[in-house]
């Protein structure tokens, strides 16, 4: 059932696809047993000459057993997916990594606007750098991108990370992300922002470490490059 | 029943009653019957089922084939499109599955099963028909006004929905939220006289304990629509106020916050889920029994169920916010109530399933509807599991699962239900029977094209493919998922197709079709207890109820059903368990 998930490629995103397939295998179960409960039902209980109908109301408790023991166990197993996604939930969303390498990224109709902090490391600042549509990053390193719009709701979803948040204006939303492997992955808004909304569409590149060295020179040929890397 | 409960359920004397109507407008425009008043819904709900059919063919055409000419239309441009998602959602919920359901279905028949002449409050049922009618006009105006219909997304979230800057669209903004505000004025009328008719106006020995399930289900549905939708017009009216007065609610350019009316919004929007979907499970609920021949298995553990999930249903509506910008601390605490939820639906669907056990199973058109509604529901009941489910939902949320997972909740209980209700009915309605083999072929179109369309959705889901994309070829990482779109796109073309037994049967039979007896499925409940269709007034003498409403198959008793208000054993629950 996963093979029509995007590749994975974030430090997370293992965990995420791990409770859908804990809730895949627990509500497959119990959605075969139901629907087989069902069509056997229609098919054993159909009408026959000289059988009549059981009187059974499912007042009596030795009775309505057979649906209320099932309930328990069900309640049981929603503990259960709760335990297992609770973690996982607070991992991505709750818990930012300190000393990660930041990006801001500015969101208006109908596009990406990636701001990096440029030579000398600090934000708002004269030599800032902005890329349209274009976010940088090396593999295997965390990055925290704080999340602005400047018009309407936009959400920040890069399907291959499995990171999706909105982004609302008027506020600072932090999110982020540890990506494993280089590559271009693609970038959309997942959140209905005007006309434009289905061309919202910007792009993710993951570097290896040396590789991601050389394209900050190529960026900041005259300056430290190294400088737009925060220590860790 | 003690005798104090007897006699406060009897009717009162003819105060509220009203004699019959002699001229056409006032028998059959302005009527107050609430019969007539039931199929205006009806001839409403499909009025408009027909337009929200026709913007689903559009989304769905230019999804599978984006660049090319729709066939009988034209281009849609990426703003119609966004225009067609929006309006194509708030015809089906608010102007489809609420009239049918509860307008027509609960407007018919809540006086009927309780044995009362009319609704408690038959002006008031007039108006909030006409007010509906209303709000259908301002709705259908709106595609016509300058900048065209409303384009923010069925859930109309601001800023998109608060500035003309956005989308383009002002007028049509304004009409939409006047449509839904006139919408919502008519379902509180409706709730209110749906609330009084089924707890003051029971017949004589209708406790509340033997009444139809249906009944149950419409009352719960009224509380709940009502407890929600105060926030949601309020929302509503400052939306209003920011679009035209300069207000800045939503708007933090202004000092708003657009948070807020996402709050406002769920927090009605989740407990209309089962505003709409109660109704129709109430409809499967009462379908079941007379076909299985068998009481309803546990009908206590069905109404406590029942209000368990609609009480659950107001502390659930941030599971549409986990990923919105609230603080993430709040999404676990959400994400369990939101899966509590799952505890009584599978009490109510085993029930359900349970009543089919040992049961003598005849396969009627309502009937077929009726399994077919319960099998398909399965599946938006265990999908809701994985949007349930905060980790989850922030790679599944805005993608087409969400889309899947929806329609299967509220296509199997709204529209299944209303067509299974739709087939049980129509002989009390119009006194005609449906033709059987058209109404079977309708069933097994529907119920092989609503899964061919919207089971792939799930895997396109998966694939990450977000929901409102205009344009899905814009992406290399939904390229691969083409065919599938094309595939349930088809399927929605036979789907809209299959419709037409429906029509063809629905006009032919009303002139044409065999004269129903007054009880032609054999059922318990007192909306058999009277002619086909009933006369004005409902019933020629009061009747007076003697026991629960499923008492199929009894031992001992000389046929397999024994209506409610036929004298004989007084049965009750505890007497037989012992």
């Amino acid at each position: 059932m996963l093979r029509w998930f995007p590749e994975n490629i974030s430090t997370y995103g293992g965990d995420i696809d791990a409770v859908f397939s804990l809730i895949y295998y627990i509500v497959g179960v119990w959605f075969l047993l139901a629907e087989g409960a069902l069509f056997f039902f229609v098919f054993r209980y159909r009408r026959r000459a000289g059988r009549a109908a059981a009187y059974v109301r499912g007042e009596r408790f030795s009775e309505l057993a057979w649906v209320l023991v099932p309930a328990v166990i069900v309640l049981a197993l929603d503990f259960g997916i709760e335990a297992a996604g609770g973690p996982v939930w607070a991992r991505v969303k709750e818990d930012v990594p300190e000393h990660a390498l930041r990006v801001n990224v500015r969101a208006q109709q109908f596009n990406w606007n990636f701001i990096y902090p440029g030579p000398d490391g600090q934000f708002d600042s004269a030599d800032d750098v902005t890329l349209e549509n274009e976010l940088h990053v090396p593999a295997g390193r965390d990055v925290e991108v704080r999340l602005e719009s400047k018009d309407v709701i936009h959400s920040f979803f890069i399907p291959n990370v499995r990171l999706k948040q909105d982004i609302l204006p008027g506020r600072t939303i932090r999110a982020w992300f540890n990506a494993t492997k280089p590559g271009r992955y693609e970038l959309p808004c997942a959140e209905l922002c005007g006309f434009g909304h289905y061309n919202m569409r910007g792009f993710l590149t993951v570097h290896s470490a040396d590789e991601y060295e050389r394209w900050l020179q190529e960026q900041w040929p005259a300056a430290a490059a190294t400088a737009a890397l925060p220590a860790s | 029943m003690t005798a104090r409960a007897v006699a406060k359920a009897t009717p009162e004397p003819h105060h509220n009653r009203h004699s019959a109507p002699q001229s056409f407008w006032r028998k059959y425009v302005f009527s107050v019957d609430h019969k007539v008043i039931g199929k205006q819904y009806l001839a409403l709900g499909l009025f408009m089922a027909l337009v929200g059919g026709f913007t689903a063919y559009l989304i769905r055409w230019q999804l599978a084939w984006p660049e090319t000419e729709v066939p009988g239309w034209s281009y849609v441009e990426p703003d119609f499109y966004n225009t067609m998602v929006t309006m194509h959602g708030t015809i089906m919920v608010f102007f489809v599955a609420m009239p049918i359901l509860l307008g027509a279905f609960g407007n018919f028949l809540i006086p009927l099963m309780v044995g009362a002449p009319d609704m408690a409050f038959p002006r008031l049922n007039m108006m909030s028909f006409w007010t509906i009618f209303t709000a259908s006009c301002v709705l259908m105006a709106s595609f016509f006004v300058p900048g065209g219909a409303a384009a923010a997304g069925w859930t109309g979230y601001a800023p998109l929905s608060a500035d003309p800057v956005y989308t383009g669209v002002d007028w049509g903004q304004n009409l939409w939220i006047l449509a839904l505000a006139l919408e919502f004025s008519s379902f509180l009328m409706g709730g209110v006289n749906f609330m009084t008719t089924a707890i003051n106006m029971r017949a004589p020995g209708l406790s509340l304990f033997r009444l139809p399930l249906f009944v149950w289900m419409q009352m719960t549905a009224a509380v709940l629509f009502m407890l929600s939708v105060g926030p949601l017009i309020a929302g509503a009216v400052m939306l209003l106020l920011d679009r035209t007065a300069g207000t800045g609610f939503f708007l933090p350019a202004r000092g708003g916050d657009p948070l807020l009316w996402q709050h406002l919004f769920w927090f009605f929007g989740h407990p209309e889920v089962y505003v709409v979907l109660l109704p129709g499970f109430g409809a499967i609920l009462e379908i079941l029994p007379v076909f299985a021949r068998k009481p309803i298995f546990g009908y206590r553990a069905i109404v406590y169920s029942t209000i368990a999930a609609g009480a659950l249903s107001f502390i659930v509506w941030a599971h549409h916010m986990f990923i919105s910008g609230i603080d993430a601390r709040l999404a676990i605490p959400f994400s369990v109530t939101t899966i509590l939820i799952s505890v009584p639906f599978a009490i109510m669907i085993f029930s359900m399933i349970a009543t089919l056990w040992g049961g003598s199973l005849r396969f009627p058109t309502p009937m077929l509807f009726a399994l077919g509604a319960l099998a398909t529901f399965l599946i938006g009941g265990v999908t809701g599991i994985f949007l349930g489910s905060a980790a989850v939902d922030i790679f599944m949320h805005d993608t087409y699962f969400v889309v899947a997972h929806f329609h299967f909740t509220l296509f199997p209980s709204a529209l299944l239900g209303g067509f299974a209700a739709i087939y049980y009915w129509y002989p009390k309605m119009f006194g005609r029977m449906l033709d059987e083999t058209l109404g079977k072929l309708h069933f097994w179109i529907t119920i092989v094209a609503f899964n061919c369309v919207f089971i792939p959705l799930f895997l396109v889901g998966m694939g990450g493919h977000m929901r409102r994309i205009y344009n899905p070829l814009q992406y290399d990482f939904l390229k691969p998922m083409q065919p599938i779109h094309e595939f349930a796109t088809i399927a929605a073309i036979v789907l809209l197709l299959g419709q037409i037994p429906l029509i063809v049967n629905f006009f032919w039979s009303l002139a044409f079709g065999r004269r129903a007896a007054d009880n032609p499925w054999q059922a318990n409940t007192l909306e058999w207890a009277t002619t086909s269709p009933p006369p004005h007034e409902n019933f020629a003498a009061v009747p007076t109820v003697y026991r629960d409403a499923y008492e199929y198959s009894l031992p001992g008793n000389a046929t397999d059903w024994l209506p409610q208000h036929v004298p004989g054993p007084a049965l009750k629950a505890q007497e037989q368990a012992a």
